[in-house]
């Protein structure tokens, strides 16, 4: 396909990448690109590290190349609901976009604090997109006297990394036993901790906040499931994302919290399962079959998910499913904090063993295996990146774990239980 | 079945002008087992695979009786000195993690991007010195005229050697050069003299060190000497004098070959001479081309710390490895036309600076001196000619290029206004 309408429900880096592939696939036709937020295509990763330690200004973090495009955008005007039958794509505004292929990627947005009310409250805050870095940057250019952080995830962990960077007392609450528990397990975390810890973040493990409460306005304090407060000025609620995907509702799309279905050439699934030609889905809100894990549908909300699956997306729109054959990148994420440049390869979920195979701990520069079932299915590197691509191969392949001895400074890994949590049935 | 000779014959110095072709025999076979038990790996997926493995070792010469190994760095640098520095004060491109890494980072934290952009004017200043000197003569080596002299200069003035004492280390690396040529390897008393060079820069360095200490200087030796490292503290002296000697060296030997191996590129192809004339902005693309088409240093060796299968083979324990990074670089199954000098190449993962975990050091300073020369070489020369090509190589297989590069302009050789 080189002529006719695309138009891509999204206007950050998946949609901003999957134009840029249809363009430079051939395809010559009108480009329309929707945005939710009133802002041009910018980049994430910085707004939870350089945006709030003041390094970079949150506008600053626009993605280039959208000049090139030859696109038309429309931004503030969130996508509404979609007419498959009609081919066409329905617009909070009113607008009615027909397409005859449409890219979906709404990505996810920042999981509120349960709550309304106190959600409300001035100082709480959550961090997903450039105005919430913006009002989160200025609420600590008021030096609050003490920061709370709900959620001791990535985002939890660089967001209180960067704000005790600026010298502000910072609480971490999260009920898992360790910090990032659920993507590294308990091992890895526990390190992690102790980082924290070193760092002077009050590490509040195993504790869960009930009820935020205010005065004035303005939030004041935690109060803790288990009794007690925590008082605060300033409140961070990082509690994961939720999956654009409610505008869906009505399309007969298999569409929920946890994403859209997709096939491996990321057409959009019905509900019975068939994919529809027309309408194809990348980035955070597609939820695919990952061959590299027994077709397991996952949701990936990784920076590098969003420009490999935009590109293939964008393949499979112009050539067809076949030619762009099932998408299988590897899982790959990095994450900044406390020092730490932490680089992850494949999927940890379901491991049941985990083993330091190149490093050590206590230099902080080390690389980690997990293993599942004698087989191989992810690696996190600790300021140790270059080491990470030795293992690419023996994760896709599922080699037996631990799948290389005899390194040059961990020559007998000894695996242990990850600390990982138990898996849904 | 491939020829389980074709390393040998890489290098014999008969084949030094092309080993392209040896190159892609062995790429038949990506990992190739050599009759000493060497294994060869030419192939780019499986040379990425060896660089990244943890069993791979760096720590690899040879034990007591130090039989040759081609790589003249090893033969005529390193296992000489072995006989003198204790083997925990190998230079960090022969450690292994986490010793490795301790004075990796030692070394990285004063080539700051701030002291090599910092070199970039003055670099360019060099190149037009040297280019000034050449203007008037019909016929000049580049080799000679600048490809050697630029990055001598530059690396002694980045380490912070003095100036008046820039003679004495050109006569030591003219010394250290007679190592690289194949008849000194049996001439014992050749191999007494360069032993006896090395001790001279040791001592030599070991009293500049001292000096740095005493008055430090903005300049890289300076802060290795004073620098603390926060989980390692001060560099020890022997571990200095190591670094020093392998960044003095690797400043000699290299990017000689990376200007020289660039001209000859450029000029065997003169479309792509007289496009860069046109647009100096290609550099860059150019530059990164050369690293993949015609790299400065052909080959590393490493040691196999435990059974590797790799590439439908397993390395045993044990085993000498020799990673070509110079076939992979042309390596089809990677590279589109691969034998192709293309600059407009997207996606050229090329092995010109190793990779991993011993990636070059030095590859951005290399880079801003190859662009600094090519770029003012395409401006000023006049329709310059090969005077013989091939031209003549020095001997090295793994640090390869020409020995002499001479050129003869046309008509109108001047600087440019």
């Amino acid at each position: 396909m080189r002529d006719g309408t695309i138009v891509v429900a999204g206007a950050s880096l998946a949609a901003l990448r999957g134009a840029e592939a249809l363009r430079a696939g051939g395809f010559a036709g009108r480009l329309v690109l929707v945005g939710d937020e009133p802002h041009l295509p910018y980049d994430r990763p910085p707004l939870s590290k350089h945006v709030l330690t003041g390094e970079i200004a949150p506008g600053a973090t626009t993605l280039p190349g959208v000049g090139a495009l030859r696109a038309e955008w429309r931004l503030g005007a969130p996508a509404a609901g979609l007419d498959r039958a009609g081919r066409a794509l329905l617009l909070a505004g009113g607008e009615r976009l027909p397409f005859d292929r449409l890219l979906i990627a709404t990505g996810a947005r920042a999981r509120p604090w349960p709550e309304a009310g106190a959600a409300a409250l001035a100082g709480v805050h959550t961090l997903r997109g450039r105005d919430d870095a913006a009002a989160l940057a200025a609420g600590l250019a008021a030096r609050p006297g003490r920061v709370l952080i709900l959620g001791a995830g990535f985002i939890g962990c660089e967001v209180a990394s960067s704000i005790r960077a600026l010298g502000l007392p910072v609480t971490v609450v999260d009920p898992a036993p360790s910090p990032l528990t659920a993507a590294l397990g308990q091992v890895i975390g526990g390190f992690v901790a102790g980082r924290m810890e070193a760092a002077g973040i009050d590490l509040r493990m195993g504790a869960e906040v009930a009820h935020l409460e205010g005065g004035d306005g303005r939030v004041r304090r935690a109060r803790l499931a288990g009794g007690g407060t925590i008082a605060a000025d300033l409140v961070v609620v990082a509690l994961g994302a939720v999956r654009n995907t409610e505008w869906l509702a009505g399309s007969g799309l298999d569409a929920d919290e946890g994403g859209l279905s997709c096939d491996g050439a990321c057409r959009a699934l019905d509900a019975a399962g068939r994919p529809d030609d027309a309408v194809f889905a990348a980035g955070d809100v597609a939820r695919f079959p990952h061959p590299v894990y027994d077709n397991r549908p996952v949701a990936l909300e990784h920076w590098g998910n969003a420009v490999a699956q935009a590109a293939h997306a964008a393949r499979a729109m112009l050539e067809g499913p076949e030619a762009a054959g099932p998408y299988a990148e590897m899982p790959a994420f990095w994450s900044s904090q406390f020092g730490l440049n932490i680089k992850s390869l494949g999927l940890t979920e379901g491991a049941d063993a985990v083993a330091i195979v190149q490093g050590d701990p206590r230099s902080a520069r080390f690389l980690a295996v997990y293993g599942r079932e004698g087989r191989t299915i992810a690696a996190v590197a600790v300021n140790a990146g270059r080491w990470l691509p030795a293992y690419a191969g023996a994760i896709r392949e599922g080699a037996p774990f631990p799948p290389i001895t005899g390194g040059a400074d961990q020559p007998h890994p000894d695996p242990v239980p990850p600390g990982l949590p138990a898996q849904a049935a | 079945m491939s020829d389980a000779t074709l390393f040998a014959q890489v290098r014999d110095p008969a084949h030094r002008a092309d080993p392209y072709p040896l190159y892609a025999r062995l790429r038949a076979c990506p990992v190739a087992r050599q009759d000493d038990g060497t294994f060869v790996a030419s192939g780019h997926a499986a040379i990425r695979a060896l660089l990244h493995d943890p069993r791979v070792s760096s720590e690899d010469l040879p034990p007591a009786e130090h039989p040759a190994t081609g790589n003249p760095v090893k033969d005529w640098i390193v296992n000489p000195l072995k006989d003198r520095i204790a083997d925990r004060h190998r230079p960090f491109i022969f450690r292994d993690p986490p010793d490795h890494g301790a004075l990796r980072r030692q070394v990285m934290a004063q080539f700051t991007v701030a002291r090599v952009r910092g070199m970039k004017r003055r670099t360019e200043a060099l190149v037009a010195e040297c280019l000034d000197r050449c203007a008037g003569a019909s016929t000049f080596d580049l080799v000679d005229d600048l490809a050697y002299p630029l990055p001598v200069t530059v690396i002694c003035e980045l380490l912070g050697v003095p100036r008046e004492d820039e003679t004495r280390f050109h006569a030591w690396a003219t010394q250290l050069a007679t190592a690289l040529e194949p008849e000194s390897r049996k001439d014992e008393a050749l191999r007494a003299r360069n032993t006896e060079t090395f001790d001279a820069i040791a001592d030599y360095m070991r009293d500049l060190i001292r000096e740095k200490r005493r008055a430090p200087a903005d300049d890289m030796l300076s802060g290795l000497a004073t620098a603390k490292d926060p989980e390692v503290g001060r560099m020890s002296d022997p571990d200095l004098i190591a670094t020093a000697i392998l960044l003095l060296i690797a400043g000699h030997e290299t990017t000689v070959n990376l200007i020289a191996n660039g001209m000859l590129a450029l000029l065997r192809h003169p479309d792509e001479f007289a496009r860069l004339r046109a647009d100096p902005e290609r550099a860059p693309r150019v530059i990164e081309e050369v690293l993949r088409y015609d790299p400065p240093v052909h080959f590393r060796t490493r040691l196999a710390r435990a059974p590797i299968p790799v590439a439908g083979t397993v390395i045993p324990e044990g085993a000498p490895l020799v990673l070509l990074f110079a076939a992979g670089n042309r390596d089809p199954a990677r590279f589109p036309h691969p034998d192709r000098f293309d600059p407009d190449r997207e996606d050229n993962q090329h092995f010109g600076f190793g990779g991993a975990l011993h990636y070059c050091i030095g590859a951005p300073l290399a880079r801003i001196e190859a662009e600094a020369a090519l770029t003012a070489l395409a401006a000023r020369l006049r329709a310059p000619r090969l005077a013989e090509d091939p031209p003549p190589y020095r001997d090295g297989s793994s640090l390869r290029g020409p020995k002499r590069l001479r050129l003869v302009q046309g008509p109108a050789a001047r600087p440019s206004a």
